[in-house]
């Protein structure tokens, strides 16, 4: 079943790429402008030898993850206090619903010009971006927490801390860790982004410039191929963790659904 | 052991319970039983401390329960909700032991042993989306026993589970409290159960609930699931709690 779902995703990735090839190599796409694939794995494979390239890639994946643990180090706290605290929940929702929707990237020309230290700025916007689906779920999640599990270890004459370690916050980890998956993707979005908008000394995004500036399409689409695999990458290691960690979680989920 | 006074409750405008006066001995298992909706529940929460009801008082060997008192512990009817998912058997059981101080070891050894009374030995590291309603209900109730509360509190505990498994779990409680010196309050809407179980009956009228009548359960011991049930006594005390429960008082005899 599996296997068989591989095998028609690699059938679609090879019949796509051979249509690309195909289109480029015909004449019916100009090379100059849209390399081939095969010319565009090349070069990406080419690239983890361009010291230029790597040190960018190393910059923007310890960005992309520093802002990433950041924003699991804020949101959390924040999610467990706005879950179990109802007046506080009740005092920022107007603040955080009007805040939650305008799309991070438009934030990075206001960062720029507040905040004049580069890596500051870049890990700020990264961080903002990504607090949110961390946030909402860990609130969320809290507010799933079955009520007579919290009473189960009550009734063992436990406190309320103790129930929210024990019982709340385990009930609302998968929740977390949803969060924490949804939130890489946009973490990367960002660090990119910032990078693209406000340049810099390094990063996959100030490649991308330079490599845009001189016409070498072929480096910008193998540059976000490898962005792309760390993406990929990051999702799947996610992905796989949750369902290892929460088998009682998605057995449980599964059967109501 | 447990004495509960003038117990009343009311959920806003809605008066649940209304004045209820009952006792627990040590070592008495009680069955409270009563129409469903009449608040039976709302009277164990009151006595484990999970509300605080509108009036009376809930006293523990003459203590009166501000909170979730030290020496209690609870079953629930709904095994699937209040067994922790993300734990194994043996961490579930093992869970509160941590209130008593225990090391890591020793709580663990509480828990097998506890899993073990409960016929559940082979199972201790399965989690409880791996095993079915009857185990895990054995389950909850390991986690009862391990804890050795002075006073075991039961709500609807075989309420979720097929016929089979209610009588082995009837017949578990009834085994458990003999090895354990342990009071019992157990409640229940299954009026053959209240009877099979109970030492004493105590039966509720509808909500607002009040105590109708407190039934001495003179029946031999051990129970048997066949020959206690075919028992004259038995059968008598059973039809009476029925009128009771169904609220005919016109129609029930002396007692």
């Amino acid at each position: 079943m599996t296997g068989a779902r591989l095998v028609r995703g690699a059938v679609g990735v090879a019949g796509f790429l051979a249509v690309a090839e195909l289109a480029v190599r015909s004449g019916y796409l100009d090379e100059r402008l849209l390399p081939p694939p095969t010319v565009v794995v090349r070069e990406a494979v080419l690239l983890v030898a361009d010291p230029e390239f790597t040190s960018g890639l190393v910059g923007t994946v310890s960005r992309w993850l520093t802002g990433l643990a950041l924003a699991i180090a804020i949101a959390v706290p924040a999610g467990v206090l706005l879950g179990t605290v109802a007046w506080a929940e009740r005092a920022t929702r107007p603040l955080l619903e009007f805040l939650r929707p305008i799309p991070s990237v438009a934030l990075i020309p206001l960062a720029i010009l507040l905040i004049p230290d580069d890596f500051l700025m870049k890990i700020s916007v990264i961080v903002y971006a990504s607090l949110w689906p961390i946030l909402i779920n860990t609130m969320y999640g809290l507010r799933e927490v079955d009520p007579l599990a919290k009473d189960s270890l009550r009734s063992f004459g436990f406190g309320r801390l103790a129930v929210l370690c024990r019982v709340s916050l385990p009930s609302t980890a998968p929740f977390i860790v949803t969060g924490v998956r949804l939130s890489a993707g946009i973490a990367l979005i960002l660090a990119i982004s910032a990078e693209l908008l406000a340049g810099g000394a390094e990063g996959l995004g100030v490649f991308v410039i330079r490599a845009g500036s001189g016409n070498r399409t072929d480096l910008v689409i193998a540059a976000a191929l490898w962005a792309g695999t760390a993406g990929v990458l990051s999702n799947t290691a996610l992905v796989a963790a949750e369902r290892r960690l929460f088998r009682w979680h998605h057995v449980r989920s599964g059967a109501v659904t | 052991m447990l004495k509960v006074v003038n117990l009343a409750h009311a959920y806003g405008d809605q008066q649940v319970l209304a004045g209820i006066d009952l006792s627990v001995g040590d070592g008495e298992l009680v069955s409270v039983v009563g129409p469903s909706g009449c608040g039976k529940s709302t009277l164990l929460r009151s006595i484990a401390g999970l509300i605080k009801p509108s009036h009376g008082q809930v006293l523990i060997n003459g203590v009166p329960v501000e909170q979730t008192p030290d020496d209690l512990a609870v079953v629930f009817q709904d095994y699937s909700r209040s067994l922790f998912p993300w734990l194994s058997a043996a961490g579930n059981v093992a869970l509160p032991l941590r209130r008593k101080g225990m090391s890591r070891r020793a709580r663990r050894e509480a828990a097998l042993a506890a899993l073990d009374q409960v016929g559940l030995a082979g199972s201790a590291d399965k989690y409880p989306f791996e095993m079915s309603g009857g185990m895990q209900q054995r389950v909850a109730i390991a986690r009862a026993l391990a804890y050795r509360p002075a006073l075991l509190l039961m709500d609807e505990p075989f309420a979720s589970v097929d016929a089979q498994t209610r009588e082995d779990l009837e017949d578990l409680v009834l085994a458990v409290r003999a090895n354990h010196n342990m009071s019992i309050l157990l409640i229940t809407h299954d009026i053959d159960e209240s009877v099979y179980v109970g030492d004493r009956v105590v039966v509720l009228t509808r909500s607002p609930a009040t105590v109708t009548e407190s039934l001495t359960v003179d029946l031999p011991s051990p129970r048997d699931q066949i020959a206690t049930r075919e028992l004259e006594a038995f059968v008598r005390l059973r039809s009476e709690i029925g009128r009771l429960v169904r609220g005919r008082p016109d129609l029930v005899g002396e007692q």
